[in-house]
């Protein structure tokens, strides 16, 4: 009988491995075949761009577009402006985040909170609030403050939504039995109420992220100045289309890399989550 | 009945003190009436833009480029997304260029457009459309992959074609993660839309914001940026209870 049971579980183990296994070379492909494609749409890029087809100001090669980032990297402008639209795209994420984490708890802790900002915010989420930049151009002029400010405005919003949703799903009778063992309302609030709200409040701080980099370079783009969104502006402006698709190329891995780091920053802080479970 | 209006004007109390504190402060000069003008002098400036048709003609303008570019983005990303949910192969190629471009700040389009197709139409209608399909076609993928596979064999064990059983089984399961996705794009079309127009545009509720704000017409201004707020919002709960009645059968 006992061997019987061995040989089931032995089968189960080869069979667990096989599948292991088969999801691995599975992953494997996966990602040869998306590495694969991406350097299919790089030559494909380089070729149709070469062929005649189109001028080289409407789509220039992949090449002349790398070298030009390349030259912008050794004299040091793409860092300045990779500096300064991440200063501000961050430092209105930042404020975003710590804004609208602390308004989220007020509003479920207290009625008069809630009463006051609930139409507020459910009015102004939909709101394309970037239709606000010119008054904030009026009010705060062109420099980094209006910049971080129309950041702010446009990312807190998702933030105080899901801090909000993620507070009111937190399990009743952890906050019952927790008040039963006399803990303070402080400590409710740091120890189980936002843990607890945690995965909900971070997918809201990833909606945010990049609302907040798509917004610092649309305010780069309308006020000019130093930063990526300013310069392929002025790249536009005297059709120097090279530098216009190397900010391109520039934003995109600037945005891709956050999102990434945005994903493990999840990962690490929910290690005790359910969610992660699997990894 | 009056119980929920007077819930109702409870609930939106907060907005109207706001709007009077708005008055207020501006009416008694405690910051530059400039930078902030009463909102009754708003709402008046915003009658004469009415009347003088200029809210209109760059208000059609503004709809028609947003309306056409989000009709493309729902009508080829979701196309996109249902195939790459039912042939493997789309999946495999398709899907890495999808994860390449999502993270891609959709404002950093708004020059390239301009300079394939200039300052008019063409370029915010493209600009819309390649902002807003991704969200879309992510929408139809997962919606369609999350389809009942029962449901699916079924339909194909019942002989059902591989487009008639697209239309009666996997269209309708893939409906709410396609209704949701299209909403994150129509959001992100009014962005765009009012983006692109304030940076360069002839015309349109940017173009008229920026042109009302550089000859100082402040009144004017505001006029037009809370219209448009006011379409956003109201676009989104339009749609809100457009997608209520298309999932109507759901329980």
């Amino acid at each position: 009988m006992a061997r019987v049971e061995d040989h089931n579980t032995l089968a189960a183990a080869q069979a667990d491995i096989s599948q292991d296994a088969l999801r691995r070379l599975d992953n494997v492909f996966r990602t040869g075949a998306g590495v694969f494609s991406i350097l299919l749409l790089l030559i494909a890029w380089e070729v149709f761009a070469r062929s005649g087809r189109v001028t080289a100001f409407m789509l220039p090669p992949f090449s002349v577009v790398a070298e030009r980032i390349y030259a912008d990297a050794v004299s040091g402008e793409l860092w300045r402006n990779l500096g300064v639209t991440m200063f501000r795209a961050m430092a209105g994420f930042g404020i975003a985040a710590v804004g609208g984490i602390t308004l989220g708890a007020l509003m479920s802790r207290s009625k008069i909170v809630h009463w006051f900002f609930d139409p507020i915010i459910s009015v102004g989420f939909p709101m394309p609030k970037i239709a606000f930049l010119p008054i904030i151009i009026l009010w705060l002029g062109l420099y980094d403050t209006a910049k971080i400010s129309i950041v702010v405005l446009d990312a807190i919003f998702p933030v105080v939504t899901a801090t909000l949703a993620g507070i009111a799903g937190v399990d009743k009778v952890l906050l019952w039995s927790a008040r039963n063992m006399g803990a303070r309302d402080n400590a409710i609030m740091w120890q189980i109420v936002l843990p607890a709200a945690l995965p909900q409040i971070l997918t809201g701080l990833q909606v945010a992220l990049p609302i907040a980099l798509i917004v610092a370079i649309i305010a780069e783009m309308a006020m000019g100045g130093y930063g990526l969104g300013g310069a392929m502006m002025t790249a536009s402006r005297y059709a120097n289309s090279p530098a216009v698709f190397a900010g391109i190329v520039e934003i995109a891995a600037v945005g891709y890399a956050l999102i990434k780091i945005m994903a493990l920053i999840r990962r690490r802080l929910l290690v005790w989550h359910e969610e992660t479970a699997g990894h | 009945m009056t119980q929920t209006v007077t819930q109702n004007a409870l609930r939106y109390l907060p907005l109207l003190l706001l709007a009077l504190a708005w008055e207020t402060t501006a009416r008694f000069n405690i910051v530059d009436s400039q930078a902030l003008p009463p909102l009754s002098q708003v709402a008046a400036a915003w009658l004469d833009l009415v009347r003088d048709g200029e809210l209109i003609t760059n208000g059609t303008a503004s709809l028609y480029r947003g309306g056409a570019g989000l009709l493309l983005a729902v009508a080829v990303g979701g196309a996109l997304g249902l195939a790459m949910a039912q042939w493997r192969i789309f999946d495999m190629f398709i899907n890495p260029l999808v994860e390449l471009f999502y993270p891609l700040p959709k404002s950093a389009l708004i020059p390239v457009t301009v300079l394939w197709l200039g300052f008019g139409d063409g370029s915010k209608i493209l600009l819309i459309f390649l902002g807003c399909m991704i969200p879309v076609t992510i929408g139809a993928y997962n919606g369609a992959r999350g389809s009942d596979h029962a449901l699916v064999w079924s339909a194909r064990s019942m002989g059902a074609s591989r487009l008639r059983m697209m239309w009666d089984v996997v269209i309708p399961s893939a409906l709410p993660e396609l209704l949701n996705g299209i909403r994150t794009a129509l959001a992100l079309a009014f962005i765009l839309l009012v983006s692109s127009e304030l940076i360069v545009s002839q015309k349109g509720f940017g173009y008229l914001i920026g042109y009302l704000g550089s000859t100082g017409a402040y009144e004017g201004m505001y006029a037009v940026v809370l219209t448009v707020a006011f379409l956003g919002f109201a676009a989104d709960r339009i749609y809100q209870f457009l997608m209520q009645w298309l999932l109507r059968w759901r329980e």
